[in-house]
């Protein structure tokens, strides 16, 4: 897995040029050069792939990254924006012949107004951070994937990133109001607004999931929600993932809007058991979690209804979790499940696919095939909600070829889900990590709008180029690897 | 319902136009005409023979739908399911088709919680300005890959692509609804929403007009019953007529000639002393105005509150109903414009100049 391009070879002196024009622009020690210094930059959470950038700029102020983005936009050199570099598709993968650009001293919270309900934050606060400030007014900002302890708000942004709420409360994009980007050539440029709409062209949904190659994200205003009075976890033990995922959809036919509906399958809550002792009960095939909120009275009738779902769909030991302590339990493994499944095996490998619900059981019991041919285990963990399935791939990496083959497993479950109509990534990014299955799910048209889209944001493609779209070329040999429906794709392609 | 494929048809259209250069003004129900520049354009391509739900499966909570679809036969088809549109669309008399309410991008009084057309668009099929039809983003609610062009084509006036197919998100039917109607001048009322609005329960609805200020709750029954006995205030009777005539536009507050605006700020503005009557929407966040004053000057008012104007009926001379956008923002529009539609065949100047 590379991104889509050729470095660019840099004479010694044009490099020297460039690197003396952003030591004029930024103070002393804000910029890395020297091995060590770059070493931990190499990687984000894709870490099987790792490369050195030619350099990383730490700019403290806006003027001076403004400055930076234009040094670099008049040298030609790329730019990757990097938060906390917590991304699993490698939306931060340095380029060897561009800078990293790190936001991580944009780190303040700006202004937290509870009456309009907006909190406005650098892109390099943590996700669980703006949460924490709201709490005080009885707010929160509802986002929150799995590694809100650690990941910033720029990336949430520039991943629309999700969570196990989205169903209730929407991704990213859904609960940001306004962001201010820094455009390739250096301007600032105010996109959205703090209403609830704003004029023109609704260039804000297109920056939300646009991995820093559209601009870079400097200053976000998020929409924070009044905490309900109250909140009950359910456990639901079923004995057939099949069933479980039927009670999924009886729910939602029901006319409930569960805040979470998360489901486990028999690996990943065995491992999550035995990491964070959640009380999982572990002779159960799957698990279902089901976060209602509400109002005393309305938590009440939605649990009346979701207990009656469940117990006709078979589960069979239902547990209810009204206070604090014992919800974060229920929750504890469900968000630990990634690092639990880390404990038992070398490595694994997180997939990111998402499916009408409907076909859940058609999909994981091509998985299931699709894991006994390659002989690598799988386990996977499911946002029920929303349809997002994150399968597990297990593997060692001092296997020589084992690593590509959980790649090509993880390609071959994502086709899984392009062909029942969902997507090759729900929250994840495509970054470098799903380059190819890019192709499978678009055609050469759409691809190619994709590019015009990119060029006029970035004319020169600077910004994180290489990552996010494959170019046709890339798809034509990737086709010619890997025939899709019996179909060479990109037949107007000439083929060499 | 009539169901009825005529893709390849709009398509030759299309790129019939872009072979002879010729734009194209879109309609549907031209319902929604009156919003925006007058669209000058040698052709006229009609989207109501392209109509009928594609795919709808209510455990999903979401429905694939062909643009020329009246939204009337639309809701009626989801209520049957006991679903709901979430962004809750006007229909300004005629037959509105989807394709124009997501194109208008206008939402309802439910938008402060359930969100706007946006919010609820998870895919779209779409003709380019190329004549290639495309497709983004789909039925399921998290989808990441390539960029995002479904959302940015509600509110974009036609001017990005020809709507063929939109995948919406769906919300279930409340239970039951109930309007309280509490008398309140303009200065309480607004203090009654900027506390409301931080706290959770039941809300979809608060509105304020000719010294009444209505709350709609939504939920289950017991549930509304215990949050109307806290909150007080009359049942009205005919609640959702007067939604309904709040959201087309029938209530007396829109009737007579004086130009209608609409200003959207921050909810807690509090008030905003406008230069003439006022109907107060999202729980503050959107005020009607009628006034004959200067563009400019409800511009400024506007601004001064976060937000942004929008003249939305009346003949007063102006560049553009929209709010004027900050050159580098209208830089980007123009740059998106053209990747989308490099010869402008699409609504030219629907929205602004030159886009």
């Amino acid at each position: 897995m590379q991104p889509d391009r050729t470095p660019a070879t840099i004479p010694a002196d044009a490099r020297r040029r460039f690197l003396d024009a952003l030591r004029r622009v930024l103070p002393e020690g804000t910029l890395l050069t020297e091995a060590e210094e770059l070493h931990p930059y190499e990687c984000d959470g894709l870490s099987a792939y790792r490369q050195v950038p030619m350099a990383v700029a730490l700019p403290d102020t806006l003027a001076q990254l403004q400055q930076v983005v234009r040094i670099c936009h008049h040298h030609d050199i790329p730019v990757v924006a990097r938060g906390a570099g917590t991304g699993l598709s490698g939306g931060a993968y340095p380029l060897e012949d561009g800078i990293i650009l790190s936001l991580a001293r944009f780190n303040r919270i700006l202004d937290i107004d509870p009456a309009n309900r907006l909190a406005t934050v650098e892109p390099g606060v943590r996700n669980l951070a703006i949460s924490e400030a709201a709490e005080p007014h009885g707010l929160y900002y509802a986002p929150d994937p799995s590694s809100q302890i650690a990941c910033s708000i720029g990336g949430n942004v520039a991943e629309n990133s999700g969570g196990v709420h989205c169903l209730k409360y929407g991704l990213t994009v859904n609960n940001v109001r306004q962001v201010k980007i820094v455009t390739a050539d250096g301007e600032l440029v105010t996109l959205g607004s703090e209403t609830f709409d704003g004029p023109g062209y609704d260039l804000l949904a297109l920056i939300n999931g646009s991995e820093g190659m559209l601009g870079i994200i400097v200053e976000i205003t998020v929409l924070l929600r009044p905490r309900a009075t109250r909140t009950t976890v359910l456990l639901a033990p079923f004995d057939d993932i099949a069933r479980a995922g039927d009670a999924v959809a009886a729910i939602i036919a029901a006319g409930v809007v569960p805040a979470g509906l998360e489901m486990m399958d028999k690996l990943t809550l065995e491992a999550a058991e035995a990491f964070v002792h959640a009380g999982y009960p572990t002779d159960a095939e799957a698990l279902l979690i089901c976060e209602l909120d509400g109002s005393d009275i309305d938590v009440d009738a939605e649990t009346a209804a979701v207990t009656k779902i469940l117990r006709d769909a078979g589960a069979s030991d239902i547990r209810v979790a009204d206070d604090a302590a014992e919800r974060a339990r229920f929750w504890a493994g469900r968000k630990a499940a990634f690092p639990a499944v880390g404990r038992i095996a070398p490595d694994y490998y997180c997939m990111d696919g998402t499916i009408p619900r409907r076909h859940l059981g058609k999909v994981l019991e091509r998985i299931g095939k699709l894991s006994g041919q390659y002989g690598l285990t799988v386990g996977n963990v499911f946002h029920a909600g929303d349809g997002n399935l994150h399968p597990l791939i297990l593997f060692d990496a001092n296997q020589p070829g084992e690593l590509e083959k959980a790649e090509r497993l993880g390609g071959d479950i994502l086709e899984a889900c392009i062909e029942v109509g969902g997507t090759i990534t729900g929250e994840h990014g495509v970054g470098i990590e799903k380059l190819d299955q890019m192709c499978s799910q678009f055609d050469s048209a759409e691809l190619t709008q994709f590019h015009a889209v990119k060029a006029a944001f970035d004319p020169k493609g600077i910004l994180n180029p290489g990552k996010g779209v494959p170019t046709l070329h890339r798809c034509a040999e990737f086709g010619m690897m890997h025939v899709h429906h019996g179909e060479l794709p990109f037949p107007e392609l000439p083929r060499f | 319902m009539q169901n009825n494929d005529i893709e390849k048809q709009l398509q030759e259209q299309v790129k019939d136009a872009a072979a002879a250069g010729e734009p194209l003004r879109i309609r549907g129900g031209d319902s929604r005409a009156f919003l925006g520049r007058a669209v000058e354009a040698p052709r006229t391509l009609d989207t109501r023979d392209h109509s009928g739900i594609v795919l709808y499966e209510p455990s999903e909570l979401a429905i694939t739908v062909r643009g020329g679809t009246p939204l009337r036969v639309l809701i009626d088809a989801l209520a049957a399911e006991h679903q709901e549109l979430p962004f809750e669309p006007p229909a300004f008399g005629g037959e509105s088709t989807i394709g124009g309410a997501v194109a208008s991008g206008l939402a309802g009084p439910r938008r402060p919680w359930n969100g706007a057309v946006r919010d609820a668009l998870l895919g779209v099929k779409l003709v380019n300005g190329k004549g290639e039809v495309l497709q983004f983003g789909g039925q399921v609610m998290k989808n990441v890959a390539g960029y995002d062009l479904s959302r940015p084509m509600a509110g974009a006036h036609g001017t990005l692509g020809l709507l063929l197919e939109v995948s919406l998100k769906l919300k279930p039917l409340p239970p039951a609804s109930v309007t309280l109607v509490r008398e309140e001048d303009k200065r309480a009322a607004l203090e009654t929403m900027r506390q409301l609005y931080q706290r959770p329960g039941n809300l979809s609805g608060v509105a304020w007009v000719d010294g009444l200020l209505h709350l709609r709750l939504e939920g289950y029954p017991e549930a509304i019953e215990a949050r109307a006995a806290e909150l007080g205030g009359e049942r009205l009777d005919d609640a959702a007529g007067f939604w309904r005539s709040l959201n087309n536009q029938t209530h007396p507050f829109f009737a007579g000639d004086t130009p209608l605006w609409r200003l959207v700020v921050k909810p807690a503005s509090g008030d905003i002393d406008p230069p003439g009557k006022e109907l107060i929407d999202w729980i503050g966040g959107q005020r009607w105005i009628r006034s004959d004053e200067i563009p400019q000057a409800l511009r400024r008012l506007a601004a001064s509150h976060g937000g942004h104007a929008t003249r939305f009926r009346g003949t007063t001379e102006i560049d553009s109903p929209f709010h004027p956008l900050e050159p580098g923002l209208m830089a980007l529009h123009r740059n998106l414009k053209r990747a989308l539609d490099p010869q402008g065949l699409f609504n030219p100047g629907r929205m602004y100049e030159g886009l």
